[in-house]
């Protein structure tokens, strides 16, 4: 783990106070392409641990792809070609030698579309577990209640464990995919638009249940919505064409941009 | 066009009859096919009355009536077909006659139809149980002696029956085994020695257990139980040995009730017994066994062969112009004719592969084919063939239609692509895979054509499972509820009787499509309601 480094005050000198925090992730000029179309030119930049970090951004800025690089889930699109480093707790993401299932067991994601699987309750929490091996039945019993709880979804669906995940609401199903993911206790949560498809009471629900999260998580999340990332993030990234314009501590960010483009497209000028 | 008609058109209202009108004539013609086989096949066990006709030249005979209609050329002139049975006595099992020439009906209460193992039905008086040349009982008491010595005999011809087919096939079956041991040594060279002297005295022994049932055979042939006299309309007389009566029954005294229990046991002897007299009587159970088994062998042959296939093209393949040739050749395979899978299942299957195998492992048997001509293997594989395109199609629909997020999410938490498609995709897709199982069971069920040349016989002397090792018989023929309605209807001796065994049949083959298709989908249910998915 890398010693504490001041992260805040380099990038955004109109922060008031300078911060010292613990990075999670750090990137290092990375670029990426989808085949000869880079979507990522030269991004920079460090997740504080156990903070909440937001990537804002038009469509088709490059948030979601650089979130994707994070597991590398781009690895599944044909042509893809990345340069630059990324280090998660020190683990170099891109490294060759790298088992990407590890990776992937330690940097959990949600998706914009909730997407349990045909399966029940119970089976969609377990099925991490499974994969990491745990078979018994008492271990697992633990783990679901323990993950519904973490995802405040226990009280709601502790009698019908048994049914299929696919009678939930859009909310609870939202937090379903939440509860798997915490279930093989990552260390990095991803969540790439999880609001987008909910209605405002199931939004509100989930960013309660983001920062209750990130007492044990580094979230790092995408969101269209610049309320949303107000509201819920400690830092706040603002991406265009691929850059990473801007990124700093998310008071700052929204009341002081440093960058005009910035300004702009928080003052919906654009976007 | 006039304003009206116009607007009446614009008003899209024709169109919607149009569209009515074409899934009415849809309904009715099923509808009129069903109808038509129901009142064909279910009246066939129904024991009708026997009507005794006095014509106006003194001449009588007694029958059930079966048809009616007019008289060609005659306009108010009507004739009837009256089924007469006697088929061995005066040649022909139904005659015409016109109702002009109708002196008399009745319906005289002792007349007797008796169903026996050959020559078709006998219609006429019991008048006296004789046993040799002793007469045993004459007049009304005869029907009453046979009644109690009837079990008698029927327990003789099963016991006959037993012999000739387990007792002495199972002789039969271990000489051809020795035989084929010795013929397998003297390909090796070896003509003397232990093993071939052992051989012999296994051989010897069994030409012993032979005689014995033999003699046993002729003892129990020997042991007549008596002799029905039967006095047939016109006077004839027949003898019948009672081991020969299957059934003896007087509709004209029988009641709603004593019919209806006589249709649920000709209902059940039609399921679950064989047939008799070249298909035409008695029961298809080895017609309903075959089908039945020849469309699991199938089902077990084509499932996974068609489930990896498919999981190939959409899961692993890259899709581009050479996975989209394989679509669709593979979607046109299912509209080739069934008759050319047939062809190639002979050249194929039965001379390629059956001749290789019986080169490779059934040398001693030669010339004699046994994997090298047709049997419910080559049979089934070639239906497997003809019903491969179904399951890869399905099975397709059902990988395209599971969400990529699905896949993602399982990706995600850190599992394989195998884990993923083991644990997430399979399941989910698996009523799709049951879809296209029930498509390609219903298709293969109903094929004759591929099977007439590719294993199915007209009467199959053995099943494709029995008592001998190794239990299941893939090479052996079998017998099909298809082919079964073509060889009764079109190819059977007495037509005329074998017609109402069309309908039966079809009805039974239908009965057994749509309850293999039941039980499919009740199972596709189960799994949907399991996962509730929308999958197609």
């Amino acid at each position: 783990m890398s010693a504490p480094v001041q992260v805040a005050a380099s990038l955004n000198p109109h922060a008031t106070t300078a911060i010292l925090e613990t990075p999670m992730v750090e990137i290092e000029q990375l670029s990426l392409w989808y085949g000869d179309k880079q979507a990522l030119k030269d991004v920079s930049m460090s997740v504080p641990k156990h903070r909440i970090t937001a990537y804002i951004g038009p469509s088709g800025c490059g948030k979601s792809t650089l979130l994707r690089c994070l597991n590398r889930m781009n690895d599944l699109v044909d042509g893809v070609t990345t340069k630059g480093v990324i280090r998660i707790g020190g683990t170099d993401v891109y490294d060759p030698g790298l088992d990407v299932t590890e990776l992937r067991k330690r940097v959990g994601m949600v998706f914009q579309k909730s997407n349990p699987f045909p399966k029940s309750i119970y089976e969609n929490v377990a099925y991490g577990p499974r994969i990491l091996g745990v078979n018994r039945r008492a271990d697992l019993d633990g783990i679901v209640e323990r993950s519904l709880r973490g995802a405040a979804l226990w009280d709601e669906v502790q009698d019908r464990l048994g049914e299929s995940a696919l009678g939930l609401s859009g909310g609870q199903q939202q937090r379903l995919c939440i509860a798997r993911a915490i279930a093989v206790e990552p260390d990095v949560l991803l969540m790439d638009e999880p609001c987008s498809a909910l209605d405002p009471i199931a939004t509100a629900r989930i960013e309660e249940l983001m920062l209750e999260l990130k007492n044990s998580y580094t979230i790092v999340i995408v969101t269209h919505n610049m309320q949303q990332a107000a509201r819920v993030s400690d830092y706040t990234g603002f991406m265009l064409l691929g850059e990473l314009v801007e990124f700093g501590v998310t008071r700052g960010l929204f009341t002081n941009p440093r960058d005009k483009r910035t300004e702009d497209y928080i003052t919906g000028r654009f976007g | 066009m006039s304003t009206g008609a116009r607007k009446f058109w614009r008003s899209g209202e024709p169109f919607i009859w149009l569209t009515g009108a074409a899934l009415a004539m849809a309904l009715i013609m099923v509808a009129g096919l069903i109808l038509i086989i129901l009142t064909n096949a279910l009246g066939f066990f129904w024991p009708d009355a026997i009507v005794r006709l006095t014509l106006k030249d003194g001449k009588t005979l007694a029958g059930s009536i079966v048809d009616r209609e007019r008289v060609p050329g005659a306009a108010d002139q009507f004739r009837i077909k009256v089924r007469v049975g006697n088929r061995d006595l005066y040649g022909a099992d139904f005659v015409w006659v016109d109702e002009a020439q109708i002196a008399k009906r009745e319906r005289p209460a002792d007349v007797a139809v008796i169903e026996r193992t050959e020559w078709g039905l006998l219609i006429g008086t019991i008048t006296a149980l004789r046993e040799g040349d002793r007469v045993l009982a004459s007049g009304p008491t005869a029907w009453e002696e046979a009644r109690r010595r009837l079990p008698e005999a029927e327990r003789l011809r099963a016991e006959i029956r037993q012999v000739e087919r387990s007792d002495i096939g199972a002789i039969n079956y271990a000489q051809e085994q020795v035989r084929l041991r010795l013929r397998g040594l003297e390909l090796d060279g070896v003509t003397s020695g232990v093993a071939v002297d052992a051989l012999r005295a296994r051989m010897a022994e069994l030409q012993e257990a032979y005689k014995v049932q033999e003699a046993r055979l002729a003892e129990l042939r020997g042991r007549g139980a008596g002799s029905l006299v039967v006095t047939a309309e016109g006077g004839k007389e027949k003898t019948l040995p009672l081991a020969q009566v299957i059934d003896v029954y007087f509709p004209n005294q029988m009641g709603v009730g004593a019919k209806s229990l006589h249709y649920v046991a000709k209902v059940w002897e039609f399921v679950a017994d064989d047939p008799r007299e070249s298909n035409t009587e008695g029961g298809v159970f080895p017609a309903i066994f075959g089908t039945v088994m020849m469309v699991m062998i199938m089902s077990i042959l084509v499932t996974p062969l068609g489930v990896l296939a498919a999981f190939y093209l959409r899961e692993y393949a890259r899709q581009g112009t050479f996975v989209s040739t394989v679509r669709i050749a593979v979607n046109n395979l299912a509209g080739v004719p069934s008759i050319v899978f047939g062809v190639f299942g002979v050249g194929f299957f039965i001379y390629v592969v059956g001749g290789t195998l019986d080169q490779l492992f059934f040398r001693e048997a030669l010339p004699t084919p046994t994997f090298g001509t047709g049997g419910i293997l080559w049979a089934s594989l070639t239906l497997a063939l003809l019903t491969i395109p179904v399951v890869i199609v399905a099975t397709e629909e059902g990988l395209a239609s599971i969400p990529r997020g699905t896949r993602e999410a399982s990706l995600a938490l850190g599992a394989t692509k195998l884990e993923t498609t083991l644990r997430v995709v399979l399941p989910a897709v698996m009523p799709s895979i049951l879809t296209g199982l029930i498509l390609a069971m219903a298709r293969a069920a109903g094929e004759v054509a591929p099977l007439m040349i590719t294993g199915v016989v007209k009467l199959a002397p053995s099943l494709p499972i029995d008592s001998a090792w190794p239990f299941l018989h893939l090479d052996r023929k079998f017998m099909h509820l298809g082919f079964h309605i073509y060889d009764v209807g079109f190819q059977s001796p007495n037509v005329d009787a074998a017609r109402p065994m069309v309908f039966t049949t079809t009805l039974l083959l239908l009965t057994i499509v749509v309850f293999l298709n039941l039980f499919a989908i009740a199972m596709r249910n189960r799994l949907r309601r399991k996962y509730a998915t929308a999958a197609v």
